[in-house]
């Protein structure tokens, strides 16, 4: 009850100090760990509701040494075989990324405000 | 002439693994290990020759994910076969791989700089051209043991990949 009538001042007062706070802890609280699998020289599917925040476990499940490393080099891990590394996006935005080691590999992040 | 030389070269190796489709029968699980793990083990020493020549720091990034990559799955490779007990065999086109390979490190032992770096990425595009036909037409088809086939299109993903990197590599050098 107490959460539907804050939902409802967020709407008629968005402005308001202590109604935006409220919901960025909402927010923080919701947090998600999302993964994405590197095997056969490839990036696994990258997930579809990111946001600012959340962290993003990276899981080479390949033989073969890779980097996750983002075009603008807001993020950069080196991932040794069957190892894992993390990263965590601070600026919502469309972020690509691609291998270092191999060009060929390469993917996209669409990561949304918190 | 260098790269006639080389495109000559390459093609005694394109020649033998084309000679595979047609054998009788085509080569067993112990020939398709040999093949495959001495495809390795030539681009391994393609790869030390060029970080023992080259100065150009992209020339030996490459080479040094050469190096990396297939030791890696030569190394799954040998671990596979002592597990499924499969000895792999020496067979003709493995020995012709070889040949062509020596003979690729002697002519490109005798180039420097520039000439080399060139030389180098050149045969790489080739080699991994070559390699992955004889992957994609002939050894993976050819594999009756599952893993083993696994780890040959694994094998595929990797050569592909490096196949483009050395074509986006021999495009920047000119």
């Amino acid at each position: 009850m107490l959460s539907r009538l804050t939902f409802a001042l967020m709407l008629v007062t968005p402005a308001a100090g202590w109604v935006v706070t409220t919901g960025t802890q909402e927010r923080r609280q919701a947090a998600a760990i999302h993964t994405i699998v590197i095997d056969k020289m490839a990036f696994g599917v990258a997930p579809a509701k990111l946001h600012v925040g959340d962290t993003i476990i990276w899981v080479n499940h390949d033989l073969f040494r890779h980097t996750a490393t983002a075009d603008d080099r807001s993020f950069d891990v080196d991932i040794l075989p069957g190892k894992s590394a993390r990263t965590v996006p601070l600026r919502a935005g469309i972020v690509s990324f691609h291998c270092t080691y191999h060009p060929g590999m390469k993917g996209t992040l669409m990561i949304a405000p918190a | 002439m260098m790269i006639g030389k080389i495109a000559l070269t390459l093609a005694t190796g394109v020649v033998a693994l084309a000679g595979l489709a047609a054998a009788a029968g085509g080569p067993g699980d112990a020939e398709i290990a040999h093949i495959a793990y001495t495809a390795g083990v030539i681009d391994i020493a393609a790869g030390e020759q060029a970080l023992h020549k080259s100065r150009n720091g992209t020339v030996r990034a490459f080479a040094q994910e050469m190096v990396r990559d297939h030791g890696a799955v030569n190394e799954q490779a040998l671990a596979l076969v002592n597990e499924l007990g499969v000895t792999p065999r020496d067979n003709a086109t493995s020995r012709a791989l070889k040949e062509a390979a020596d003979e690729e490190i002697r002519k490109l032992s005798s180039l420097e700089g520039t000439a080399f770096d060139r030389a180098y990425v050149t045969n790489e595009v080739s080699f991994h051209r070559t390699v992955n036909e004889a992957l994609r037409k002939t050894l993976i088809p050819g594999a009756q043991n599952g893993r083993l086939r696994a780890l040959l299109e694994t094998g595929l993903s990797l050569f592909s990949e490096h196949q483009m990197h050395a074509e986006g590599l021999a495009a920047k050098l000119g």
